[in-house]
């Protein structure tokens, strides 16, 4: 058993550290009130190797492991949720299905340049109707000539909107199986696809300086090339792509947690209540142990499922529980940094009053805590 | 053209340091390294020579240190220097600016360079003494404090040197040694594929039985013996002017400048 990092691990953790607290942080309080997506720091992060910081060098990428990327990811939550998740969502739902099941020739269009963040790209599983239960999927795509007419509607996409959104890959039913269930596959949708249209930017309680948006498809024509993976297994697939997901939400809730822990910790020492830091008062140092022993907890579970995804074994439970277990210390955290905060907490310029709007999307987005739950027990073979 | 920046390990900069009363050193156990902050600046400074040139540039960091600190030197890999060399050996513990410099000159000899950069100060024995007892013991011109490079190449180099009240432009053979001020440019980041490569980087390792001293190095070497450390004196107490209005409080300011003949 050994807790070391290796060198890459502290090097690339110290160096995000480095670029969240200089670039990111400073920004963070403007990016969430003008909900503002920050294109240059996309472009910094692309060229700092983030974007594509999973994938391999001869992909664009920069050829990290699972530990790395999930510190990567800490460190940037620790500053602020909205860039991190456009990081996140883009390598473990965006590339990571071109990663995994792409061809080649797909690998080349596409997985290189999101691996160098040229353009991001969204993944269209949730749909108005098909959240928890992705697998009651609406969208239709019929083969005709030679193209595939697909229509329907898709809720909720990161990353699916931006100028340098290059499209998303969606399912969508083509068929009928043998056992009488809809025949689900993925489609890859290019941005310029005729028929195909993107919402405008949802108004969002936090995440909000990401983009999110509903994706349209009227008799959208996709040529008959463009199926991702085989024909049939598009429900499969995501759910593979988000059992890694889930390691990549479970870092993001980590890194708000810490951030939030940071900044109560900070207010602590400086706020001074009858004569002396309210510090001193044992029901804040209890509150600030509390704190600091779930983080850790969280962040040990975190990177045990990481670890095991790294060394291939099977990760899917150990990336549940640590999604579900750091999606429930991110709410305990951020509520108590709110609350060590007195009155102030409540006050936009703090950052503690974002990161306690950017937390609840963690208990919701790539499953929620209810599902989670239902994913274990069935793991338990109940 | 050869570059080699010369890199010392510093105690993390923002650590509460100690010196031990006995020996009257720093103590270094417990301490991460880093790459001194200023040498980060003679990193860039390199690195950006380096793209402008391209062709068969190199850049290859040197640092005398213990090889605990090779994970360290990796980050200046990481940021893109091509390969590092570190002299290390016990030996050289206790070595004063006298003994350091020599020593680092003897393996700067064999390494060889057409361009030394050094940074101006090290963060923690901040004497500002290696560069220039490096120019001398090598033999080459030193360009102190320069803030630009404007040329390099062909045997020769023209550098903008930073004075109190403007710059200077100065010119030299090559090989020379420059050290840098921080107006060379904000230090890069390492970028995150430069940390995964930086492993497969070489960093060559020299003792001293490799370079055949022909004096005394570390402690034995060390021409300086340092007598006394002492903190220095807490500041006094500022005292806070407290008034009924703005002009009056200027008033007892102005009289306290005044008594002190501040103005
Ligand atoms: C900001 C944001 C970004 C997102 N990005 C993406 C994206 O990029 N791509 C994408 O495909 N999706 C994305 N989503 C969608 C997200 O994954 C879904 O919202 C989530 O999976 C829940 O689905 P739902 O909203 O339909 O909730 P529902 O499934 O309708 O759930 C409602 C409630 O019922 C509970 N529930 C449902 N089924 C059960 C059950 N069987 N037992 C017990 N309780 C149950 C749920 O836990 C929840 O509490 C995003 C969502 C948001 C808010
Ligand atoms: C608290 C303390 C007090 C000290 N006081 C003295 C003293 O009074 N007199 C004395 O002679 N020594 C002293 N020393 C020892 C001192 O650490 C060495 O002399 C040191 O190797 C060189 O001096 P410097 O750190 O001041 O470097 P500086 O001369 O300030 O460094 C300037 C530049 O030289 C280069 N450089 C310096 N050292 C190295 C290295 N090891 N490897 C690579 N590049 C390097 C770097 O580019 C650096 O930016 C002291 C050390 C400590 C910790």
């Amino acid at each position: 058993m050994n807790f070391d990092l290796t060198d890459e691990q502290k090097a690339i953790r110290q160096t995000v550290r480095e670029f969240a607290v200089e670039r990111v942080m400073p920004r963070a309080e403007e990016m969430d009130r003008e909900e503002a997506f920050p294109y240059d720091l996309v472009k910094e992060m692309a060229e700092l190797g983030l974007m594509g910081l999973p994938f391999p060098e001869q992909y664009g990428g920069a050829g990290a492991d699972t530990v790395s990327y999930a510190l990567a990811v800490m460190e940037l939550a620790r500053a602020d949720a909205s860039t991190a998740i456009t990081m996140a969502a883009h390598c473990s739902l965006g590339a990571s299905p071109f990663y995994l099941f792409g061809t080649e020739e797909q690998k080349q269009k596409y997985l290189v340049p999101l691996a160098q963040g040229k353009m991001l790209w969204g993944f269209g599983l949730t749909e108005p109707n098909a959240g928890s239960d992705a697998g009651n999927t609406q969208t239709k795509a019929v083969l005709k000539d030679g193209s595939w007419i697909v229509n329907g509607t898709k809720a909720f996409i990161t990353n699916s909107g931006t100028d340098i959104s290059g499209g998303t890959t969606i399912t969508a039913v083509t068929g009928q199986r043998s056992d009488g269930k809809p025949e689900i596959t993925n489609l890859i949708i290019d941005q310029d696809t005729p028929g195909f249209a993107r919402s405008k930017k949802y108004k969002k309680m936090g995440w909000r300086a990401s983009d999110t948006r509903e994706l349209s498809f009227a008799d959208a024509k996709v040529p008959e090339g463009n199926v991702l993976g085989k024909r049939g297994d598009g429900l499969k697939n995501f759910l593979t792509i988000l059992d890694g997901g889930r390691i990549s939400v479970a870092a993001l809730s980590v890194g708000l947690a810490r951030g939030a822990y940071d900044e109560a910790l900070k207010y602590a020492k400086e706020r001074t209540a009858f004569g002396r830091p309210i510090s001193k008062f044992q029901a804040i140092q209890f509150k600030l142990a509390d704190m600091l022993m779930e983080i850790e907890h969280a962040e040990l579970m975190v990177l045990k499922a990481a670890w095991e995804k790294d060394e291939k074994r099977d990760f899917s439970q150990s990336a549940s529980l640590a999604k579900l277990y750091s999606g429930e210390v991110s709410r305990r955290v951020v509520n108590e940094a709110v609350q060590i905060h007195g009155g102030y907490g409540f006050m936009d310029e703090y950052p503690v009053s974002r990161m306690y709007r950017d937390q609840k999307i963690n208990e919701i987005g790539e499953g929620t805590n209810e599902v989670q739950r239902l994913v274990i027990a069935r793991m338990m073979g109940l | 053209m050869k570059i080699v920046v010369t890199v010392k390990l510093v105690p993390d900069t923002n650590a509460a340091k100690r010196i031990d009363p006995a020996t009257k050193r720093l103590v270094r156990t417990g301490l991460e390294t880093v790459l001194n902050p200023f040498d980060e600046y003679a990193i860039e400074a390199a690195l950006q020579l380096k793209e402008k040139l391209g062709g068969d540039t190199t850049v290859t960091v040197f640092t005398m240190a213990p090889e605990t600190g090779k994970e360290t030197i990796r980050k200046a890999l990481a940021m893109g220097a091509d390969d590092a060399v570190m002299l290390s050996d016990a030996g050289l513990e206790g070595s004063d600016v006298w003994a350091t410099s020599y020593a680092m000159a003897q393996a700067l000899k064999k390494t060889g360079f057409d361009l030394l950069i050094a940074g101006g100060l090290a963060d923690d024995g901040n004497t500002g003494g290696v560069p220039g007892a490096l120019a001398e013991y090598l033999g080459v011109p030193a360009l102190t404090n320069v803030r630009k490079i404007e040329e390099a190449g062909d045997g020769k180099i023209r550098a903008q040197r930073e004075t109190d009240s403007g710059y200077q432009v100065v010119s030299g053979p090559l090989p020379s040694l420059i050290t840098v001020t921080m107006a060379v440019g904000e230090p890069r980041y390492a970028s995150l594929k430069g940390i995964m490569g930086a492993k497969k980087k070489t960093i060559v390792t020299l003792m001293l039985a490799d370079l055949g001293l022909d004096r005394a190095v570390g402690t034995d070497g060390a021409k300086t013996e340092v007598l006394e450390i002492s903190a220095p004196k807490p500041r006094e107490k500022a005292r806070v002017v407290e008034a009924a209005d703005g002009a009056s409080g200027a008033q007892a300011i102005f009289d306290f400048l005044r008594e002190k003949k501040l103005i």
